[in-house]
């Protein structure tokens, strides 16, 4: 086994053992708080495949930014944990099934897929070559993200607001 | 040796994780933590495409972070809409959030 194969296996289990610590814990802050090993799997998982810029942007604002959040919302909602109530629906089973079907019929297609692969090959600095990208063919791509970033801060402060 | 298929089949196990939150967790940031999952499955896609389909091209890093651009503004519309809904109905268990006006 290579060792990008072990990093690979290691980061994998990282997320995957944290993600259903996020789906299945009673208690929210710790599905919260398993969040961060969740997502920091996922940016090891991105520089394994050459994308640090998309890593670096991914640990400030998921495991930074969104988590903090999050925490912050179960504290300022129910006062906490929530452990004295029932935190899954009716629909447990159900549920359970939709997901394990759809994981099955994913992994079976993808196995079952000849992937070709493509020519040519990654940059070898790749935050260059992404501003490149950002600054010139998506440029409108660019500016239409900060509308779309501008119109959620504003709708998210009128809805957050207290009514007078 | 990883190939492209090893990160879909993590992505897809990611997914399936996340789509239990958000069929299966009654509080509404439980489900919103879901969505976070889902769209971190959808990012690892992209990234590893662009590595084993097209590494000449930058879209898919590109894309990855304007879906995690978005997903901030998701969370922060999500959780505003998830306070305002205890503000005026007390609970943020999706499944007694049964009005549409107050």
């Amino acid at each position: 086994m290579t060792g990008e194969a072990i990093a690979f296996y290691v980061l994998a289990a990282i997320t995957l053992a944290s993600g259903v610590v996020v789906v299945r814990s009673p208690n929210i802050v710790h599905s919260a708080v398993a969040l961060i090993p969740a997502f920091l799997g996922v940016t090891g998982v991105y520089i394994l495949l050459g994308a640090e810029f998309v890593a670096g942007i991914q640990v400030l604002i998921y495991a930074g930014a969104i988590t903090v959040l999050i925490l912050f919302v179960i504290m300022l909602t129910e006062g906490g944990t929530g452990l004295r109530l029932r935190q899954v629906n009716e629909q447990e089973t159900i549920g359970a099934m939709v997901a394990g079907v759809i994981a099955a019929l994913l992994v079976v297609g993808i196995t079952r897929t000849g992937w070709h692969a493509g020519m040519g090959a990654l940059p070898a600095y790749t935050p260059g070559a992404i501003g490149q990208s950002f600054l010139g063919p998506n440029l409108l791509v660019f500016e239409g993200t900060s509308i779309v970033l501008l119109v959620s801060l504003i709708g998210a402060i009128i809805i957050a607001r207290k009514e007078e | 040796m990883v190939t492209l298929a090893h990160y879909l089949v993590l992505s897809a196990l990611v997914f399936a994780l996340g789509l239990f939150a958000v069929l299966t967790r009654r509080n509404g940031v439980a489900v919103l933590m879901g969505i976070e999952l889902m769209l971190n499955a959808a990012n690892i896609n992209l990234v590893a495409f662009n590595k084993y389909a097209a590494p000449g091209a930058m879209q898919g890093q590109v894309f990855a972070l304007v879906v995690i651009t978005l997903a901030a503004c998701e969370a922060a519309v999500g959780l505003a809409l998830v306070l305002a809904a205890y503000r005026s109905l007390e609970t943020i268990y999706l499944d007694e959030i049964n009005l549409m006006k107050w």
